[in-house]
């Protein structure tokens, strides 16, 4: 799952030296427990989160200001609370804002509702595709931090049609893929086919001249884009 | 406790295990693809503004760019 960053502003509920802030917030880095909050969406128990870094910006009297990265399912409100209880001052989240999910960052892709109804608006009147095309992203760039696996046209729409990947299809594939991963399956055009599960390591994967080498889970490109080259009652 | 690395930071390498062209007569390059399909299997990395619900800006951005269909990718929940 997609790891995430935020920029956070927590409230101490007494003073606190910056110093002792600052240190609590060093101790927070690395695994963690938590359990969900009363409100939230997902089962209440007890689990492992890991924070990947807490970068400390800057305090104003009981605000504190910071950006942490974390794993998907970290709750903030949490950790504010937990960072709280540590000073012994108690703490909780004023204002938060998520600054990543997986590729996604606020950098030039980053677009505001106005930005799209303007550019949306010039479309209409000019039919310029390349205006739709500043907001509208490839759903490629999801899969950009997913290990990938490219394979030959001949096998694109038997994965369509759900099939599992197998060893002659694949051409070539990230080093380092280890059994279980999720991978992307990709076209030699760089057209995203499926989302699979490694059945073998990226080393195996590189040896095998045949049998499955990963699980079709979600398929993303439509049947039919591709020939078929598959027999069927044939 | 120290920084852990970022799974974003990781770099990954390519290796190939055979060489072949692709016909040029199937797909397209997904920075090519026609607008039609660019539209319905693209995505948008929205600064979605503090008080409206994802779900109810998803419903704007379907209305606003008639699509048949919009999604999001998940609420702030804190």
């Amino acid at each position: 799952m997609a790891g995430k960053e935020y920029v956070c502003v927590m409230k101490l509920h007494s003073d606190v030296p910056e110093d002792k802030v600052t240190k609590v917030l060093d101790e927070f880095q690395g695994p963690l427990y938590q359990r969900p909050p009363v409100r939230s969406s997902v089962k209440r128990q007890l689990r492992t989160r890991t924070i990947y870094y807490i970068d400390f910006f800057e305090m104003d009297q009981r605000n504190v200001l910071f950006k942490v990265g974390c794993e998907a399912g970290t709750y903030i409100r949490k950790l504010c609370y937990d960072v709280g209880e540590v000073l012994g001052c108690g703490a909780h989240m004023q204002e938060l804002r998520r600054t990543r999910v997986g590729p996604f960052v606020e950098d030039k892709t980053l677009v505001t509702l106005h930005d799209i109804s303007y550019l949306f608006s010039q479309w209409q009147e000019t039919k310029d595709e390349s205006l739709l095309r500043k907001f509208v992203y490839p759903m490629e760039k999801a899969l950009e931090l997913m290990p990938k696996i490219n394979v030959r046209d001949s096998a694109v729409d038997a994965l369509c049609h759900g099939a599992h990947l197998t060893a002659p299809g694949v051409l070539s594939l990230d080093s380092g893929i280890k059994i279980g991963d999720t991978v992307a399956v990709f076209t030699q055009k760089g057209e995203a086919v499926t989302m699979s599960k490694a059945f073998v390591s990226s080393e195996k994967m590189l040896k095998m001249d045949h049998g499955f080498v990963a699980k079709t889970q979600r398929v993303l490109m439509p049947r039919g884009m591709y020939p078929k080259m598959w027999r069927k009652n044939q | 406790m120290q920084r852990t690395n970022e799974p974003w930071e990781i770099k990954r390498s390519l290796v190939v295990k055979a060489e072949e062209e692709t016909d040029m007569r199937f797909g397209h390059r997904p920075e090519e693809r026609p607008i039609k399909e660019h539209m319905r299997f693209g995505i948008i990395n929205l600064d979605k503004p503090a008080g409206p619900s994802s779900h109810e800006v998803t419903a704007w951005l379907k209305r606003i760019l008639s699509l048949e269909r919009a999604g999001h990718g998940g609420t702030l929940e804190a």
